[in-house]
């Protein structure tokens, strides 16, 4: 196997990590969050999809 | 060991009014100025001094001079030194002059206070439902960016070349210790479906002037409001703004400590990436941590082992110097973070906010099975930089004893009306609270005094250093009022 191919490899193992949300892997301080979540989703705002929607900012600096 | 740095902060916050999408951001962001508790704030910002064009490569561009309407924009001066402003449709909060990397840090906290608070007034006279919502964070998701700038004094005769050729692979390498996270890409950049930097997809060039357009890894801008012999200001504008107290204390620490040994010629040849500008997106898309980028010297390298080969050189320079001890104090949160990140994210979520984020949004998507492009994903990584302490995400994660904090509310309360001690933010500060009717202009150089003679009295402040609270305690303490002030410094003539 070339080197590329052995990043790329690494690379895509990696990348399967990511999307599948290990919470497991988290331990305490995911835990922790996991716990949030209920107190979290009573302070969210209240349509995401609307808000996210809206939410436009002008450049700066 | 070269003089630390007079250092601080810049931060544009985004801004939106629930339940009103037609809302005049300008308008809105005078309104949290206007609404800035403090009576005595509306001083005058003299702009007498300031030119933006300045550049760092010893010319002026002139094209590049400060948009004079900006003069007729909403400033405030704070009694803690700081200025509070309109930039363009933002609120912004500048930090005063810190004298180092903790104190910077808490005035940096300190600043979003000030918004918050600001924010709470001004959202009193909206109607219904509505609310003034302040975000600490660089990007709408839309392709719309603002910025977070940290500005370090350096000695002038540190050669700029020298600057740009140790700070690029520093600063493109530091993002996975700096970054506040994202869900998605935009600005044209590859669909990832989250990156560990707000700003990274809006860099296009190595080293530029602009700030708004072409965003340059190193920026040029050089205005050091203080003596340009002397000194010379790096305005580094690539950088995400930071919610984590850790995070923004190794975020200005570390880039304190690399321009220290800049100047003292202490890192030996510099580190060069082939090419500073895919490997930003490089590097902040790859939360794996694995991506490699090409160097100069033909070799490959991650950014963790980039961060390393900077840690162990600064180690070695600390070791070795007189170095006040809160810069020991940078390397140990630092060596933590590197030690820790190999071992994922979770091991750094209680200090790094895109391992927060990340964290957060990973349990919301295994609990409720959300795709990645779900928009609460969105909803989650924006609300997680929300200022308000009721409701923003990292305030809950505080809150819960998730993230390590440096301060003590108290403290941070105290920042947001105290002036630093150690720069000359303090007798800025302080002649605002015992004199507030006799300044009537303030620059981060000068303060305008009226002592009711025909003439107004500018007090120049061009070395940082001055203005100390060790050095003008006693003195302001034996002028009851202006007029005794500038009588006892004796440089007013009748």
């Amino acid at each position: 196997m070339t080197e590329r191919e052995q990043r790329s490899r690494a690379r895509d193992t990696a990348d399967e990590t990511v999307h599948d949300a290990p919470r497991a892997r988290g331990g305490e301080v995911a835990g922790k969050i996991d716990d949030l979540l209920d107190e979290i989703d009573s302070v969210l705002e209240e349509n995401a999809e609307e808000f996210v929607k809206n939410y436009v900012q002008k450049g700066g600096e | 060991m070269a003089t630390p740095h007079v250092l601080g902060t810049e931060v544009e916050y985004g801004i939106t009014i629930t339940n009103d999408p037609g809302f005049n951001p300008v308008l809105a962001s005078a309104a949290v100025v206007n609404a800035h508790a403090e009576g005595a704030d509306r001083i005058t910002w003299s702009y007498d001094a300031e030119s933006p064009g300045s550049d760092a490569r010893g010319f002026v561009v002139t094209q590049a001079t400060v948009d004079e309407t900006d003069s007729g924009l909403v400033n405030a001066v704070l009694h803690n030194g700081a200025r509070l402003y309109v930039d363009h449709a933002h609120p912004e909060y500048s930090t005063p002059e810190c004298g180092d990397p903790l104190e910077a840090t808490l005035h940096d906290k300190a600043g979003e206070l000030v918004m918050h608070r600001a924010a709470t007034h001004a959202s009193a006279s909206l109607k219904g439902t509505q609310r003034m919502v302040l975000h600490k964070n660089n990007s709408d998701g839309k392709g719309n960016s603002y910025g977070a700038h940290e500005n370090y004094l350096v000695p002038r005769s540190v050669p700029f070349g020298e600057i740009v050729q140790h700070m690029t692979a520093f600063l493109v390498s530091r993002q996975i210790v700096t970054g506040s996270g994202k869900v998605g890409s935009e600005h044209g950049r590859p669909e990832v479906p989250y990156q560990l930097t707000q700003r990274a997809d809006f860099f296009e060039e190595e080293v530029g002037l602009e700030t708004t357009l072409k965003r340059p890894i190193i920026n040029t801008r050089d205005e050091p409001h203080a003596d340009p012999a002397k000194y010379r200001r790096l305005h580094v504008i690539f950088g995400d703004a930071t919610m984590s107290e850790v995070q923004t204390f190794i975020k200005l620490g570390s880039t304190s400590l690399m321009l220290l040994a800049v100047a003292d010629g202490a890192l030996g040849a510099p580190t060069r990436l082939s090419h500073p500008v895919d490997a930003v997106t490089a590097v902040s898309h790859d939360v794996t941590l694995h991506r490699t980028v090409d160097l100069l010297d033909g070799s490959r390298a991650t950014a963790l082992d980039l961060q390393w080969r900077y840690l162990t050189l600064l180690e070695t320079y600390v070791a070795s110097g007189d170095v006040p001890p809160v810069y020991k104090q940078v390397l140990t949160e630092w060596r933590g973070v590197l030690e820790d990140l190999p071992k994922g994210h979770a091991a750094v979520s209680d200090r790094l906010d895109w391992a927060a984020k990340l964290s957060l949004i990973e349990a919301y998507r295994t609990r409720d099975h959300l795709d990645w492009k779900h928009p609460k994903l969105r909803l989650l990584d924006l609300q997680y930089h929300a200022i308000d302490p009721a409701r923003g995400l990292y305030h809950r994660l505080l809150a819960a004893g998730s993230m390590r904090r440096l301060f003590t509310d108290e403290e941070v309360a105290e920042a947001a009306i105290l002036p630093p001690p150690s720069t000359r933010a303090w007798f800025r500060g302080e002649c605002l609270r015992r004199y507030p009717d006799a300044v009537v202009a303030a620059n981060w150089d000068s303060l305008v005094f009226d002592i009711g003679q025909p003439s107004l009295v500018r007090i120049p402040m061009m070395e940082p250093l001055r203005g100390t609270r060790a050095l003008v305690e006693e003195l302001l303490t034996a002028s009851p009022d202006a007029a005794a002030l500038i009588n006892n410094l004796g440089g007013h003539d009748d």
